[in-house]
């Protein structure tokens, strides 16, 4: 009894409640604005490169450089460098509102380029023929490249909220909130493991929830499969 | 409809210059059904590219209508691409899109109303035989039904053109007749030119009024199926057109000599009679029979005995009974 007081008792429910929504808001919110930085940077690298559909080696080398550049700063040190960057967009170095900005930061790159990939399993015929049709770029991205790949897509957002999902737990770095920073909290400062261990399965069961659910709708939308 | 002057395609490689088109002049007619025939990397896949512009030529000039490509501003480039439409080998269709969208698409873009567009659509699966497949998706129809869904698609924006890259190479001898019987049909009744790039023969006899024969990117022969079919002058028509005999190589003897048949002589029994009034046995060495424009035509090659009395003798018998022969390398 005094184990599960210590656990579930005395507004440690609420705890773990606020704990998971600060999380799961912290997910949704890096993973749609990755996307809206990251799908006009995937379209950039894909339509630019060689056999895109408006080629610029120019502009692929700048962009193609910058995204690999980022993606290689490890993500502890690229939130200590963007700091004014958070600062200027959100008035605060620390916090959960900050740790979204640099969470977009590194993740964006990384969703650009799962983008891109996404695009070139598009057959290269299909486009072929949306242009012989006389598609301009700008309906062949939205009518043909998007609907082509959405299965594709579906999938790499699986990807990309696994991952950012678990990078969450650095809020604790910059005293924000959630699962992660709980677990930490508890569990290496307080020596309550048990206290870690619920939210760490929490954890696991929420990144499960996201995965199986985007791989179950990725499923369910590809046409490609004979018989439905 | 349709002319070609002077077009050159070369691409570049990291190595070196690759030129896929070479100084090709054609001119396609309202009504015709063009064949471009030539054997796998002549340039047929560069050239139709071309048409449309989908490749631009490194020289040379392609005009629709009276109207060079290249003059058109970006716009009024993809406007022309609906009056020029093209299938492929892969059918290229949406795969995320049932029949129905696929065939919808062009008509989505050139910013026709959806109801009107569906009901287009509906109209022109019906033509192609599809009525009742409209809400399948790619994966689940066959190859042939596929082709049929691009060719219905391609017909969506009332083309005046139709370009067909190698369109029933990937389908088998029973699904290739029907889909080349359904763009001889659409030939007929809508007016619509076609250009059919293919490999092989028997596709440009089926349908094709006119051939180009592609070597190496450049033209070695043009002109009406028939003429091109009884007398094949450059090499790669005749190793295109020509029968061949599986023991070419170890022919001894006599002189060999191709016999063409059209549609009259055939129902005689030439080689028996010949072999009989000649008293000399000839050697069938391969024989074929082609239906051009609706007509048989037959060729036989024969190799004569060696002694040279027989030859002159069966070569005049020939001459005396009107049968077209030249003499043909073994």
């Amino acid at each position: 009894m005094e184990v599960l007081n210590n656990l579930f008792g005395d507004g440690m429910l609420a705890m773990y409640g606020e704990a998971i929504l600060v999380t799961v808001k912290i997910t949704l919110l890096s993973t749609l604005l990755s996307y809206i930085l990251g799908i006009p940077l995937g379209v950039l690298l894909y339509g630019t490169s060689k056999d895109g559909i408006f080629p610029s080696a120019p502009v692929n080398g700048i962009v193609g450089t910058v995204v690999n550049i980022i993606r290689s700063i490890p993500f502890i040190i690229l939130l200590v460098m963007t700091q004014p960057v958070a600062k200027l967009i959100t008035g605060s170095k620390i916090g959960d509102d900050a740790f979204i900005v640099y969470l977009v930061i590194a993740a964006a790159p990384f969703v650009a380029r799962m983008i891109e990939s996404s695009f070139r399993e598009v057959d290269r015929g299909v486009i072929e023929a949306a242009q012989s049709m006389g598609s301009n770029n700008f309906q062949i991205i939205t009518k043909v490249l998007l609907p082509e790949a959405k299965p594709s897509l579906i999938v790499g957002s699986a990807i990309a909220i696994t991952t950012i999902l678990g990078y969450t737990p650095m809020t604790y770095l910059i005293a924000g909130g959630g699962l992660g920073q709980m677990a930490i909290q508890y569990g290496l400062y307080r020596f309550e493991s048990d206290i870690m261990y619920i939210s760490s399965i929490l954890l696991i069961i929420l990144v499960q929830i996201m995965q199986e659910t985007l791989n179950y709708i990725a499923k369910k939308s590809d046409k490609r499969i004979r018989g439905k | 409809m349709i002319e070609l002057c002077n077009v050159s395609k070369t691409f570049q490689t990291d190595h070196a210059e690759v030129e896929a088109v070479r100084n090709v002049s054609l001119n396609i007619e309202k009504g015709d059904i063009f064949g471009i025939i030539g054997l796998s990397g002549a340039g047929k896949s560069t050239l139709v590219r071309c048409i449309n512009f989908l490749e631009v030529p490194t020289s040379g000039e392609v005009k629709f209508k009276g109207t060079s490509l290249a003059s058109l501003s970006k716009k009024e480039l993809l406007e022309t691409r609906r009056k020029i439409s093209m299938i492929f080998q892969s059918f290229n269709l949406l795969s995320q899109r049932t029949a129905l969208k696929n065939v919808c698409y062009p008509l989505e873009i050139a910013g026709v109303p959806k109801k009107e567009a569906e009901k287009k659509a509906r109209e022109l699966l019906s033509v192609v035989g599809l009525e009742d497949r409209v809400n399948s998706y790619p994966a689940q129809l066959s190859g042939g039904q596929k082709q049929r869904v691009a060719i219905a698609r391609a017909l969506a924006t009332d083309p005046e053109v139709l370009l067909c890259d190698e369109a029933t190479s990937a389908l088998d001898p029973n699904t290739t007749r029907s889909i080349l019987d359904l763009l001889k049909n659409i030939n007929e009744t809508m007016g619509v030119t076609i250009i059919v790039i293919t490999h092989e023969m028997k596709v440009v006899e089926q349908i094709c009024t006119k051939v180009a024969v592609l070597d190496r990117g450049t033209v070695a022969e043009t002109g009406p199926v028939r003429e091109i079919f009884l007398a094949p002058q450059s090499q790669i028509a005749r190793e295109l057109i020509l029968p061949k005999s599986a023991a070419v190589a170890e022919v001894r003897g006599g002189p060999v000599i191709r016999l063409v048949f059209d549609g009259q002589s055939s129902f005689e029994p030439v080689i028996s009679n010949l072999s009989l009034e000649c008293h000399a046995a000839v050697n069938i060495l391969g024989a074929d029979t082609k239906n051009i424009g609706g007509k048989a035509y037959g060729q036989i090659l024969l190799q004569l005995p060696a002694d040279e009395g027989s030859c002159v003798r069966i070569r005049n018998y020939l001459t005396g009974r009107n049968i077209k022969f030249e003499e043909a390398e073994a």
